[in-house]
């Protein structure tokens, strides 16, 4: 019988069948950061529960770390150092992986999963974090939960999970100059909704998919969560396989082979079936860009901002009508050319080292126009010693950016720092949410190039029209 | 974990779509390495005036009589969507509610309010829009009644509707159960499963 990948590793990883549907899964990694991981260690210390190899648990700080060069455990955000510390000390206590402020593997927990070779085809992996199917860029079957859960699965290494519908999502065709992956996953969730992936988990094939390199596979399973999908991957292959070799925790020379021949089965099946497919012609993405308060309010950088008026859905119009009330935009404006105050590069979205390659090309012997403030937050330790050794950083800061230790920084206010009230930010990160990046901070959600490229030019900015 | 049997209360309308866990507790409101004093946090930026501040918002629905004793919340479509923090669901359910009724959840919160005793409701838009309408015309005297044992949510009007959740959901709900305790009484399976797993994939035993 023809089988997806999806259930391919689903069944290869399940205990039992508890009914409906409801399946007793086994979990291979579990990953944890200070801001939720912390309140799961401290949970099983209460009720006096070990975590079950702790050798196959990880933590990072990322979230509410300060990412000002020579940082402490001293944070901007209110008690963030108390969430710092704990962790720091129930981590070394249950005796998981730690990577810790000062460790140089240091950095955000989907950008050093895969660069450590902790995620790998195949495995399941969960974190108390939402972006966490991510590492489905990789073929491993990663989603997030919450503490309580985590909680569960450190102690049992298994979560009790109702097993999804799947879907594939096919990107046909290749993609035209100047579109990337984060156009490709916005472009999905503008058409198809926030909601139109919930209960699936999600297949990307087609030509464009494959194409794209690891890196940028990561970033379009990254906001599958913002589809509303319960998990995102992309089938391994020769570049996976590729990508993944040699990390630190990936499999030994001795036991290679063996991986790699189970990885090779990791394909859907001819004839294999879905219980929805989507179909989108890649020569119809342009770069894309948010205009409201949901991932699903965007469209191409060539549009305008639309007029609620023409949306015939009523919740969805009211959505639309506050939106634009916080956004401060008036429907039918232009996009291309509304000011911006500030840009970012950063975040689990778009921070590795192919994101600030390619934003470097656009900003090489430019200058970031006057009054915007920039920022690039490398996402891991790593990252940003490679970017250093190739000299990124010096194309960064001379183009007026600011260069800053990793961490998941102005993705949200949780480093307690903001770009300020009522300020216009473009934004490599993966929501634009009311208040997101900070209180009444408004949000444009755009890939690294076009973030690039607006900053050079003080307002939004089709990358394709750059001089 | 608070058992949910059947809960006749107050029900709050909040009818916007895509009501994500940032609102519902903003990063800032997350205090202390705890899941206790959340409750003061939730919504601030749609309770309170200011950022930052604890002026209420008189225009927010949870800030007005009878609402503020509300224990079942209605909601538009894709609420919880966003962040993973159980935050969101700690807040929610110390500040009193019990219950959401809404067309969707985002999943991970779903997950969370099953772990935390609050009951997360599915049903049809037009019918949270019609429960909302119901409630609007006399918030105290028209509550909303949720019976777990039998699934079904009644109007004030005397009409009942199915809903649906899943047996183990229902179960962990309706005892209070702990769901780590759970899984364990399954322990030797799941040693048994790792045992030959070890066999099978080396390499995932780092």
């Amino acid at each position: 019988m023809p089988y997806t990948v999806i259930e391919k590793i689903w069944d290869e990883h399940q205990i039992a069948d508890l009914g409906d549907g409801t399946c007793l899964i086994y979990i291979d990694r579990v990953f944890l950061h200070e801001r939720t991981g912390s309140v799961a260690l401290k949970g099983l210390e209460a009720t006096g529960r070990a975590v079950r190899n702790p050798e196959q648990a990880f933590c990072t700080m990322d979230h509410i770390v300060d990412t000002f060069p020579g940082r402490t455990d001293e944070t901007r955000m209110p008690g963030g150092t108390a969430f710092i510390q704990t962790t720091r000390e129930a981590a070394l206590k249950a005796g998981i992986n730690l990577f810790d402020l000062g460790d140089p593997r240091q950095g955000i927990a989907h950008v050093i999963s895969p660069e450590q070779g902790i995620a790998l085809p195949g495995v399941t992996l969960v974190c108390p974090d939402s972006h966490t199917g991510t590492l489905g860029g990789l073929g491993a079957l990663a989603w997030g939960i919450g503490s309580t859960e985590a909680e569960h699965a450190l102690a049992t290494k298994t979560l009790v999970v109702k097993k999804p519908r799947t879907m594939r999502v096919t990107f046909e065709g290749s993609l035209p100059q100047g579109v990337t992956a984060k156009d490709m996953i916005l472009k999905l969730i503008g058409e198809h909704t926030a909601s139109g992936g919930i209960g699936y988990a999600i297949e990307f094939a087609g030509q464009a998919v494959r194409d794209l390199e690891v890196e940028a596979r990561l970033t379009l399973c990254n906001m599958t969560i913002e589809f509303g999908a319960w998990s995102g991957l992309v089938a391994p292959d020769d570049k996976t396989i590729e990508y993944v070799k040699g990390r630190p925790f990936a499999p030994s020379e001795d036991q290679w082979d063996a991986a790699v021949k189970y990885w090779r089965t990791l394909v859907t099946d001819e004839g294999a079936t879905f219980d929805k497919e989507i179909t989108i012609d890649c020569a119809d993405i342009v770069p894309q860009i948010s205009w409201g308060t949901s991932p699903m309010h965007e469209t191409g950088i060539d549009q305008r901002v639309p007029d609620p008026a023409s949306e015939p859905n009523e919740a969805r119009r009211a959505a639309m009508e506050k939106a634009l009330e916080y956004m401060d935009l008036e429907p039918g404006a232009r996009l291309e050319g509304i000011p911006i105050d500030a840009a970012f590069i950063g975040s689990c979205t778009n921070s590795r080292i192919s994101d600030l390659r390619a934003a470097a090309a656009i900003l090489k012997g430019r200058k970031v126009a006057s009054g915007v403030k920039a920022i690039c937050v490398p996402g891991s330790g790593l990252v940003k010693a490679a970017a250093e050794a190739e000299g990124i950083d010096k194309i960064f800061t001379d183009a007026g950016f600011e260069w800053r230790e990793s961490g998941c920084s102005m993705c949200f206010y949780a480093g307690g720092e903001s770009f300020g009230l009522e300020e216009r930010v473009v934004s490599s990160t993966n929501r634009n949410f009311e208040n997101r990046q900070g209180p009444r901070t408004r949000t444009h959600l755009a890939s690294p190039t076009t973030v690039a490229a607006s900053a050079i030019k003080g307002h939004l900015t089709d990358v394709r029209n750059l001089d | 974990m608070e058992k949910f049997t059947v809960l006749e209360a107050i029900a709050a309308p909040l009818l916007r779509i895509n009501i994500d866990t940032d609102v519902i507790i903003p990063s800032r409101e997350m205090k202390r390495v705890s899941k206790e004093g959340l409750s003061d946090g939730m919504f601030a930026n749609w309770r309170y005036k200011e950022p930052g501040g604890r002026e209420e918002n008189p225009e927010f629905v949870l800030n007005q009589e009878p609402y503020r004793r509300a224990q079942i919340l209605l909601s538009g479509d894709n609420f919880g969507c966003g962040s993973s923090r159980e935050h969101a669901v700690w807040a929610l359910a110390e500040w009193g509610i019990r219950a959401i009724v809404t067309p969707g959840f985002g999943n991970i919160f779903y997950g969370n309010c099953v772990r935390n005793g609050i009951l997360p409701v599915v049903l049809d838009n037009e019918i949270v829009e019609h429960l909302a309408r119901q409630v609007e015309a006399d918030p105290a005297g028209n509550k909303i009644k949720i019976d777990l044992t039998k699934c079904t949510v009644t109007a004030p009007d005397g009409q009942s509707y199915a809903f649906e959740i899943a047996p183990a959901d229902r179960e962990m709900l309706l005892e209070g159960l702990d769901a780590i305790a759970v899984t364990m009484r399954r322990d030797d399976e799941i040693l048994a499963f790792q045992a030959r797993d070890r066999l099978k994939r080396p390499w995932i035993y780092i």
